[in-house]
Order: structure tokens, then C-alpha cells, then sequence
């Protein structure tokens, strides 16, 4: 389709939170009958890490609800973090908001195109076997072809 | 009467949209899906996915938290 709408993503976060944005409008686009393409970069590499461990910490976080009022040199303390993601990934399967999983599934499955950041992926010794099957990789040369005919552009 | 319904009650955004773009997809043009939602968000959610994808809302109400929607899938 010539006049078909795009999006083009920069997905720079690895944490469990950050990989919601990304894959929410993704999904959502493609939905929408956008072409869509995110581009991974830095930590973003980590959500589509084939053994992805996303965590999320309440540290240096004070937007995060926390069940009590927890001080900062509380949350320090080892575990802390491991907690934090539970809570969440509890939180969020409660209120029916799916895992990313599910998310980069339905991403995937709705043809979203993904490059991964070569420079990235060097950068962290990451191997190509580990991170999923079907990405690209490529360097930011390579987004802004994709990105100067996208209708949005998005830096998340 | 709908040709096909969805139950995307409990789901949170995006997946009722998602859930029926899927379902959508499996259908013939002018075949009415039915769904059922649960997600507030969801009222203003179906009305934008059907202006810019051009299927037709053709009902949406709320009753007791339930949200019903039927969509006219586009020629």
C-alpha cells in the first residue's frame, strides 16, 4: 500500500516498566495498519534478549507506588529489586495488562519490523544467537531511512 | 446479531484493540463483531481504532462496568 502510514520507534530502556511503551504502540499501530519498525538500542537490546530478565527497581524511582512508604537505604537492601519486579508482574497480571511476552509475541506476529543496534550489540558482547530470531541489525544510518518517511517518530 | 463476539472482558489496554484487530481479520467484510469489555479506557479506544481504520462502530454502551461494542468490518 503506497500511502500506508509508518511509525519508527527508538526503544532505548531495559527495564521491565520501559519495555511496555515501545511494544503497547507498536502493537497498537500495527493494529491500526501502520508499518511499524522499532529500533533497539542500548538497554532496549535487553527486551529482545531471547532469556530476557526485565526488573524493575523502586531506587532512584520516587514516581513508583509503593504498598508502604519505603525510604531510599531501605530500598538498597539486596532483594529489594527482586521484590519490586514480583510486585509489579503481579500488579500487572491482575489488572489484565499483558507481559511483555505476550507483547513482543503480538509484535511479532503483526509483522513490526525490529533492528537491533550492531554498535549495541557489540558494545555488550551480546551474540547474535541471543537475542531473538528475525531482527536486523543495523546502525543509525539504517533508522533514518526508515524514520524520513515515517508519519511519527518516537524516541522512547 | 453478530457474526462473531469477542469477550476481551478483564483485558487491559492494548489488548482489546489488539484482540480485535485479530478477530477482525478472520472476518468478511460488512460481518459485525460483537465484544465485550471491561476496560474504561476502551470507549474511547474502539471509536479511535474505527476512524482510522475505517471499520464501522455501529453500537457502543455501557452497562454496569461492561462495556458492549459492535463493529462492522469495512469493505
Amino acid at each position: 500500500m503506497a500511502d500506508q502510514k509508518k511509525l519508527a520507534i527508538i526503544a532505548t530502556k531495559g527495564t521491565l516498566d520501559f519495555a511496555y511503551p515501545p511494544l503497547i504502540l507498536a502493537t497498537t499501530a500495527a493494529a491500526l495498519d501502520y508499518d511499524v519498525t522499532i529500533f533497539w538500542t542500548f538497554y532496549g537490546l535487553q527486551v529482545v534478549k531471547k532469556e530476557r530478565n526485565l526488573k524493575i527497581s523502586p531506587l532512584g524511582n520516587p514516581g513508583m507506588p509503593m504498598p508502604v512508604p519505603m525510604p531510599v537505604l531501605v530500598q538498597i537492601l539486596p532483594g529489594m529489586e527482586a521484590m519490586a519486579t514480583v510486585m509489579m508482574k503481579q500488579k500487572m497480571a491482575g489488572k489484565g495488562v499483558a507481559s511483555i511476552d505476550t507483547l513482543l509475541e503480538m509484535a511479532i506476529e503483526s509483522e513490526v519490523k525490529m533492528i537491533a543496534c550492531q554498535m549495541t550489540v557489540d558494545l555488550f558482547d551480546f551474540k547474535h544467537s541471543e537475542l531473538i530470531d528475525g531482527l536486523e541489525y543495523a546502525g543509525a544510518a539504517r533508522f533514518f531511512e526508515i524514520a524520513q518517511d515515517a508519519n511519527i517518530t518516537l524516541f522512547i | 446479531m453478530a457474526d462473531s463476539t469477542l469477550d476481551a472482558k478483564g483485558l487491559n489496554c492494548p489488548l482489546p484493540i489488539l484482540r480485535a484487530k485479530k478477530a477482525l481479520k478472520g472476518m468478511t467484510t460488512g460481518q459485525v463483531l460483537a465484544i465485550e469489555a471491561t476496560d474504561p479506557g476502551s470507549a474511547k479506544d474502539f471509536e479511535s481504532f474505527c476512524v482510522q481504520t475505517g471499520n464501522e462502530l455501529i453500537k457502543a454502551s455501557e452497562n454496569s462496568g461492561v462495556y458492549y461494542y459492535e463493529i462492522k468490518k469495512k469493505g
